[in-house]
């Protein structure tokens, strides 16, 4: 995830060809079914994304995002199901007021309010699914890349691989 | 025989962190009557140059206080880390860059700029620090600002972290006792990487006020507030750091009227400061509608410098955007 930024040094003459790398958040129940979808209708979307599923939206700790920031991410994705449908009754509602509270605290950060994205996606929405990545990939790639690296660079430890069984 | 040696030296700080040593009153005695104190510029006489001469490892208990904001901070750090077999990042600013820390939200150019530029400086010509100018003596040099200011651990090795500002002078006279026995061969030194001094929990855990899981419409500021002395301070609305902080302190503050300030730092098992409060600013937002939770947070004056007050340094993130740009 660091190495992107890294070896491909942002020039502006090749703006056009900078590929952010946005880490997504899905839900088990809705968008995790929505990007599945989009997968199996073979739909085709912008590679840029990374998804990783939370049983939940209200599971993501802000920690996540910052955390994904901090080491190297362009931009972060949450999604989860829309308000009124969620698998835990109103978890979703707990990450939206999260939301809006972290997008305030990454603004003070130097952190563009383009750069963090919130998606409602139901099982049935692979299409909009796949349109707003691509849309959240056009909205990021003028921004250039974060590359957030104060002090001595990097400084999120690499995580140690570990095997899981499907 | 010869008694074990003890250095305290201070970096970016206040100075708070002495006073706090010197305030546990008498037991001040038994530091002595362990320890020799071989370093420590606050309390008495001795210069870089002889501790540049001791033999590494020399010193047994560095208690090392202040954040890295300049080269000679930094330098320090790093010679006392030979020096000594014990090092401990002491008080807030060591352990998370505290107040100082504030500063890693400005570019460093502004930090000088508002420290002899505004107007509540009396400096008519505007003159800036050099950081080496010509004598006719000799070239004489000052210390050069680091871009961001740097906890300790992220420049040296720490063995324990004491959080607090300052640590509760309880707390560190429980630790020179630790100590003391450990030299004793009565007790055992907790593991490496341990935090000392301090609870495992949070200061809602030590908080003597009620909470009710209630929500709110809004956000005020204590000193606006008639608050209820009774029930909790964020259930009403104050933004309290207590379900993020560390306990240790004995929940002084919101005992005492006040929200906390979140002084002792994360809370065991807390990776970032700020992130565990907006999660749980976010939960007693009572409303639905992203325009009724934008108006409730406008209650939030600064939220990053409510979350991250004492702990920006030492955040995830580390420092803001334009902050860490300016050393580039």
């Amino acid at each position: 995830m660091t190495d992107t930024p890294e070896t491909q040094p942002f020039d502006k003459a090749q703006g056009e060809s900078f590929e952010p790398v946005i880490i997504g958040f899905t839900c088990n129940w809705c968008s995790y079914r929505a990007a599945d979808m989009a997968g199996t209708a073979r739909m085709k979307y912008a590679p840029n994304v990374r998804l990783i599923r939370l049983m939940c939206s209200g599971r993501l700790d802000p920690t996540f995002v910052l955390k994904a920031f901090a080491g190297g991410a362009d931009a972060v994705l949450i999604s989860g199901c829309h308000p009124g449908d969620c698998h835990y009754i109103n978890q979703n509602y707990k990450m939206l007021r999260r939301f809006h509270l972290l997008k305030r605290v990454l603004q003070q950060m130097g952190i563009e309010p383009e750069r963090l994205k919130l998606l409602w996606a139901s099982a049935a929405e692979g299409a909009i699914f796949a349109e707003e990545i691509n849309k959240f990939v056009e909205q990021v790639r003028p921004l250039g890349p974060l590359n957030w690296k104060p002090g001595n660079g990097a400084h999120v430890e690499a995580p140690v691989h570990e095997e899981v069984p499907a | 025989m010869s008694k074990p040696k003890f250095a305290m030296y201070w970096a970016a700080s206040c100075g708070g962190c002495e006073i706090a040593v010197l305030n546990i009153h008498e037991k001040i005695l038994d530091v002595d009557a362990n320890f020799e104190v071989v370093f420590w510029p606050v309390a008495m006489d001795a210069k870089y140059k002889d501790v540049e001469a001791m033999e590494d490892g020399a010193i047994l208990l560095t208690l090392f206080n202040g954040g890295i904001r300049n080269d000679e901070n930094e330098h320090m750090a790093k010679l006392l880390r030979k020096k000594s077999q014990i090092l401990v990042a002491f008080g807030s600013c060591a352990c998370e860059g505290c107040i100082p820390g504030l500063a890693n939200f400005s570019p460093i150019q502004q930090v000088v700029d508002t420290a002899f530029g505004t107007i509540s400086t009396d400096n008519p010509n505007n003159v800036r620090p050099q950081t080496s100018y010509e004598m006719p003596e000799g070239a004489i040099h000052i210390p050069t600002l680091l871009p961001v200011l740097k906890t300790l651990d992220q420049v040296v090795d720490v063995d324990y972290y004491m959080p607090g500002c300052p640590p509760e002078s309880h707390q560190i006279a429980a630790v020179i006792d630790l100590v003391i026995q450990v030299l004793q061969g009565k007790a055992q030194l907790p593991p490496k990487g341990s935090v000392i001094g301090a609870g495992g929990s949070t200061v809602c855990d030590e908080c003597p006020r009620k909470r009710n899981v209630k929500t709110i419409k809004e956000f005020g500021r204590i000193q606006l507030t008639e608050a209820d002395p009774e029930l909790c301070l964020l259930e009403q609305g104050i933004p309290c750091n207590g379900p993020a902080t560390r306990s240790g302190c004995g929940a002084k503050c919101p005992s005492a009227g006040a929200q906390c300030i979140g002084c002792y730092g994360p809370a065991e098992g807390v990776v970032d400061y700020g992130a565990r409060l907006i999660a749980a600013f976010g939960s007693v937002i009572d409303a639905d509608k992203p325009e009724d939770i934008e108006r409730i947070l406008d209650g939030l004056v600064d939220p990053a410098g409510q979350f991250y007050r004492f702990n920006l340094a030492g955040s995830l993130l580390r420092a803001a955007k334009p902050a860490w740009k300016s050393g580039d």
